[in-house]
C-alpha cells in the first residue's frame, strides 16, 4: 500500500537504462568480432562472416520462437527434441518420389503440432511450462529416434538441400531464413494486437485475465511458434546436413537459444525484452564458437567458456530486475 | 482485577512507518487470569500493536513494554518468547504435513547431541493436550486435522513454551460455531490458570461473552478501555469510529429517485466459501457502498460478479437481461467493469506504456483487419483520457510503474472507461492515494452517477462510503447483513455500519427503521 512516487527524471533513468540494456550487448558483439580479427587474423572475412551466419541461423530461429514463450515468463525446453523430430519427417518425406518438396511444409507442420501439445497442457490444464516441457524434451526425443528406427536416415538428392547450402545473392539461405524470422517476429510483437497481448500476460497474467485478454490463446500462440519454429530448425538442419538423426540432433540446442534469448535482454520473468536483442544475444554465442575454433582453444574449453558466458547473462538479468525493482 | 502489579503493561508506544503513524502514544495494561479484548476499525493499529508486543516490530523511541513489572527488550522476537508472550495469528503457523507433537515443539526440539527425541516429544506433548481436553493424539498428522483443531495445536505450542501471555487475533474467523464454543472453553480454562489473554475480534458477540475488559484503539491512538460491566455495543462503535466526516466528498448526483431503473440485479450469488447468498440491484445513477470488515467478502463478491472466479450459485441481470459473467472477456463485453483493490499484482501492467495499459481492453475493437494495432486510435484514446483524467503523465508513452498511486489509479480507470461500462465496480478505489488524488477520484465518480452509470463501490473508508454513497450495503462473513440508507436531510451514520458489521445491531439497534437487517445471521 505505500504509494511510491517516482520522479519523472528516475522514470527517465530507467527508460534509459532499458535502452542501454537492449543496445548493451551491440558493443559486446562487436568488441567479440575485433578481439578475434586481432587474435586470429580470419575472422573478419567475408568468407568466415557467411560461415558465422549460417552457424547462427538455426540459433537465431530457434531463439526467436523462445523469445515469444520467455515474454510470456515461460520456458521451452523441448526446442532440440522438436527439431530433431522435424528434421527426421523432413528428411523421410523428401524421399517420396516427385513430392519431395513436401519434406518443407512436414517438417514446419510436426514442430507446430509438438509445440501445440505443450501449449494446449500449459494453457488448459494450466501444467507449469518448466515441467510440460521437460517432459517434452525427453518424450519427443524418444519419438524422433523411433520416427527414424533409430538410424541416420539420408537423402543425398534432398530437393531443398539449396536451402542449407546455397546463397542468394551471396547471402546463404539459411542467414535470409533467419533474418525473415526475425523480421516475422519484430512484427506481430511490435504491430499486432497479439504482440502487445504477449506482454501484457508476461507482465503480470491475472491482470492481462481480468482486462479481458485471452490468455490461453496468448500461451497456446507462443508455444506453438516455438514449435513452429523448432520445425523450421529441424527443416535448416536437415537443408544442411542431406541427413537426420534422432538421436544426436538438436542435442542441448535449447540451451543455446535460451542463453540468446537472455543475453539480448529479455527478463527470464516476463514482460520485458525485444527481437534484436535475441538477434544480437545469438550473433554473440555464434561468434564466440566461431572465434574460439579460429584462435585454436580446445572444445573443452569452447564448452567451458560459453558456459560461462550463460551464467554472466543470467546474472546481468538479475542485476536488472535488482536495479529496475519498484515496490 | 485484584492483582496489584500487571502482568502485561505496555507503555506509551508510537510505531511510524514512513509518514505513516500506525501508533500513537499507546499504554495498555492487562492482568494475569484475564481476558482483555482489543477493537478497533481495520487499520486502528490492533496488529500493529500486537507485532510490537511480540517483537516483530521494534517501537519507536521512548515507549516500553513490561512484563511483571520488568521491562523487556524490544523488537527481539526470542525475549517476549523467553519472557512468556506467545502470539496466535490469524494466518496459521503450522506446517501441515508434520505432526502434532513436531509443529508443538518446532523448531525447539528435545534433543541429545542433535538427534531428535522423538518420545520426549510426544511425552511432553500429551499431557499439553490433555490439558486442552482435545481429542487428537500427538501423533496426528496436522493436515488432517480441522482449521479449529489447528488452532489448539497453535494453542499447544505457546503452552509448551510456558506462555503467559497468549494474543489470539481474530481465532474465530474461519472456526465453526462448535469450534468456537470449543475455543471459549479451553480459554476459560487458560483463565484460571493465570493465564493472560490478549483477545482481538470484530464480533461483538464474542466480545460480550468473553471479555474481563476491552480496549478500544483508533487511527492508532488509545481511546480507552471499558470494564465487563461498561461494555456495551453502543458505547463501543462510537469508541471506535469518533466523528469526523470531512467535506471533501463530492456528491451532486441526485440521490434516492423511486423511478430510478434498475440497471444491475445480482441474485443468490455465492462461491460456496466466502460469500454466501448475497442478493442486491444497482440503479442507473446510483451510488452503492458496500462496507464491511476486511475478510467480510466484499471483494469476493465483486469478483464474483465479474466472472473472475467460479460460483457456485447467483445469476446476474443487466437491464433485465440475464447475463451471468463466466469471465472477466465476458463481463467486459456485456458493460460490467471491475477495478481490482490491487491495482500493483492485478491491475497494471508497470513496465508496459500508458497508452498500452489504457488500451488494453479495447484494443481488439479498434485493431485494423489481420488484428494489427491501431497506433493512431489508441494514442488518440490515451491523450484524451490523460486530459479527462487529469493524468499527470510525461507523455503516453511513459511507463505505468513511473507515476504515483494516484495518476496509476486514473490510468486504470481510465482503461475501465474507455470500454464505456454500464456498470462500475470499484475495490477501494483510494487505496493508497493521496488526498489530492483522492477528491478528484470522488469527483469522477459523482460525474459518472450523473452520466448515468450504475457505480458499486467497496471501501473500509466508512467516512467515503458516506460521502458518496446514496445507499450501503453492509457485509459480515460472506452475506450481506443489512442495508443502510441516506435519506433527505439525513446521511448515512457510521455507527450504522459499524454496528451491522460487527454484529452489534442484533442487541443494540433492534427497531431502529433506517437499518434493514436480514434474518438467519
Amino acid at each position: 500500500m505505500t504509494d511510491t512516487t517516482t520522479s519523472s527524471s528516475g522514470g527517465k533513468r530507467a527508460a534509459l537504462k532499458t535502452s542501454i540494456m537492449a543496445l548493451g550487448m551491440l558493443p559486446v558483439l562487436i568488441l567479440l568480432a575485433i578481439g578475434f580479427e586481432l587474435l586470429s587474423g580470419k575472422f573478419l572475412t567475408v568468407n568466415n562472416i557467411s560461415i558465422v551466419m549460417q552457424q547462427a541461423s538455426i540459433n537465431i530461429v530457434l531463439a526467436a520462437g523462445m523469445t515469444f514463450v520467455i515474454l510470456t515468463g515461460g520456458i521451452d525446453l523441448s526446442v532440440g527434441s522438436i527439431l530433431a523430430a522435424s528434421a527426421v519427417g523432413a528428411v523421410t518425406v523428401s524421399l517420396l518420389d516427385g513430392y519431395g518438396m513436401l519434406g518443407i511444409p512436414m517438417g514446419m507442420a510436426l514442430g507446430l503440432a509438438f509445440g501445440l501439445f505443450n501449449g494446449i497442457l500449459i494453457a488448459f490444464l494450466k501444467l507449469p511450462p518448466f515441467i510440460v516441457t521437460l517432459g517434452s524434451l525427453t518424450a519427443v526425443r524418444g519419438i524422433a529416434r523411433l520416427m527414424g528406427d533409430d538410424t541416420t536416415v539420408f537423402n543425398s538428392n534432398l530437393p531443398f538441400a539449396f536451402l542449407g547450402n546455397g546463397d542468394f545473392l551471396g547471402v546463404p539461405w539459411l542467414a535470409i531464413i533467419a533474418l525473415g524470422v526475425i523480421l516475422l517476429s519484430w512484427f506481430i510483437l511490435r504491430s499486432t494486437i497479439l504482440g502487445t497481448w504477449i506482454y501484457a500476460v508476461g507482465g503480470n497474467q491475472e491482470a492481462a485475465r481480468l482486462t479481458g485478454i485471452k490468455v490461453w490463446l496468448v500461451l497456446l500462440f507462443v508455444y506453438g511458434f516455438s514449435g513452429l519454429m523448432s520445425g523450421l530448425g529441424g527443416v535448416m538442419s536437415a537443408a544442411r546436413l542431406y541427413a537426420a538423426n534422432g538421436l544426436q540432433l538438436g542435442q542441448a540446442y535449447e540451451l543455446d537459444a535460451i542463453a540468446a534469448v537472455i543475453l539480448g535482454g529479455t527478463s527470464l520473468i516476463g514482460g520485458i525484452g525485444s527481437i534484436w536483442g535475441t538477434l544480437i544475444g545469438a550473433l554473440i554465442i555464434a561468434v564466440l564458437s566461431n572465434g574460439l575454433i579460429l584462435t585454436g582453444v580446445s572444445d573443452i574449453w569452447q564448452y567451458i567458456i560459453k558456459g560461462l558466458v550463460i551464467i554472466a547473462a543470467v546474472a546481468l538479468d538479475r542485476y536488472r530486475i535488482k536495479s529496475g525493482a519498484r515496490t | 482485577m485484584t492483582a496489584d502489579v500487571p502482568i502485561l503493561e505496555m507503555r506509551d508506544i508510537s510505531k511510524t512507518f514512513g509518514p505513516i503513524k500506525a501508533l500513537q502514544g499507546v499504554s495498555l495494561q492487562v492482568y494475569g487470569g484475564e481476558v482483555h479484548s482489543l477493537m478497533g476499525e481495520n487499520g486502528a493499529g490492533k496488529s500493529t500493536l500486537m507485532k510490537v508486543l511480540s517483537g516483530a516490530h521494534t517501537p519507536d523511541a521512548g515507549g516500553e513494554v513490561l512484563v511483571d513489572g520488568k521491562p523487556i527488550p524490544l523488537g527481539d522476537p526470542k525475549a517476549s518468547k523467553a519472557r512468556g508472550v506467545a502470539v496466535i495469528y490469524q494466518e496459521l503457523t503450522l506446517a501441515p504435513n508434520l505432526s502434532v507433537a513436531q509443529n508443538v515443539f518446532l523448531g525447539a526440539e528435545p534433543h541429545s547431541g542433535g538427534i531428535v527425541n522423538r518420545r520426549q516429544m510426544m511425552e511432553r506433548t500429551r499431557p499439553i493436550l490433555d490439558r486442552l481436553g482435545v481429542s487428537f493424539d500427538a501423533a496426528t498428522t496436522v493436515s488432517r486435522l480441522s482449521l479449529g483443531e489447528r488452532q489448539l495445536v497453535e494453542i499447544a505450542r505457546a503452552l509448551s513454551t510456558d506462555a503467559r501471555i497468549i494474543v489470539m487475533d481474530e481465532p474465530t474467523t474461519s472456526l465453526s460455531e462448535r469450534e468456537t464454543e470449543k475455543l471459549f472453553d479451553v480459554i476459560a480454562g487458560l483463565k484460571r490458570d493465570g493465564i493472560a489473554i490478549v483477545y482481538i475480534s470484530h464480533r461483538m458477540d464474542e466480545i460480550y461473552q468473553l471479555s474481563d475488559r476491552c480496549s478500544v484503539l483508533r487511527d492508532g491512538e488509545y481511546v480507552g478501555t471499558l470494564d465487563k460491566e461498561e461494555i456495551e455495543a453502543d458505547r463501543l462503535v462510537s469508541m471506535m469510529v469518533g466523528r469526523d466526516l470531512s467535506s471533501f466528498y463530492k456528491k451532486e448526483h441526485v440521490a434516492g429517485d423511486k423511478d430510478r431503473e434498475t440497471v444491475l440485479r445480482v441474485e443468490d450469488m455465492g462461491d460456496g466459501t466466502k460469500v454466501k447468498g448475497c442478493s442486491f440491484e444497482v440503479g442507473r445513477g446510483e451510488v452503492l457502498g458496500v462496507a464491511g470488515l476486511v475478510g467480510s467478502g466484499r471483494t469476493e463478491l465483486l469478483r464474483l460478479i465479474y466472472g473472475a472466479d467460479p460460483a457456485t450459485s447467483g445469476k446476474v441481470w443487466l437491464n433485465g437481461q440475464e447475463v451471468t459473467p463466466r469471465s472477466p472477456r465476458a463481463a467486459l463485453a456485456h458493460g460490467i467493469a471491475y477495478l481490482t483493490e490491487d491495482r500493483k499484482d492485478l491491475g497494471l501492467f508497470l513496465d508496459m506504456t500508458l497508452s498500452d495499459n489504457i488500451n488494453m481492453a479495447v484494443a481488439e475493437e479498434d485493431a485494423r483487419p489481420g488484428g494489427l494495432r491501431n497506433f493512431g486510435a489508441a494514442t488518440r484514446r490515451a491523450k484524451a483520457a490523460l486530459d479527462a483524467l487529469s493524468i499527470r503523465a510525461p507523455s503516453v508513452r511513459a511507463n505505468a510503474g513511473s507515476l504515483s498511486g494516484g495518476n496509476q489509479q486514473k490510468v486504470l480507470l481510465a482503461r475501465l472507461l474507455e470500454a464505456q461500462p454500464k456498470v462500475l465496480m470499484l475495490d477501494e478505489p483510494t487505496r493508497g492515494v493521496d488526498v489530492g488524488a483522492k477528491s478528484e477520484i470522488y469527483r469522477l465518480i459523482d460525474e459518472l452517477a450523473r452520466e448515468g452509470l450504475a457505480i458499486v463501490v467497496v471501501s473500509s473508508e466508512l467516512p467515503e462510503i458516506i460521502g458518496i454513497s446514496d445507499r450501503c450495503l453492509v457485509m459480515r462473513e460472506g452475506k450481506i447483513a443489512g442495508e443502510v440508507k441516506a435519506e433527505p436531510g439525513r446521511a448515512i451514520e457510521q455507527t450504522d455500519i459499524m454496528a451491522l458489521s460487527t454484529g452489534a445491531s442484533e442487541r443494540a439497534r433492534t427497531g431502529t427503521p433506517r437499518i434493514a437487517e436480514k434474518e438467519g445471521l
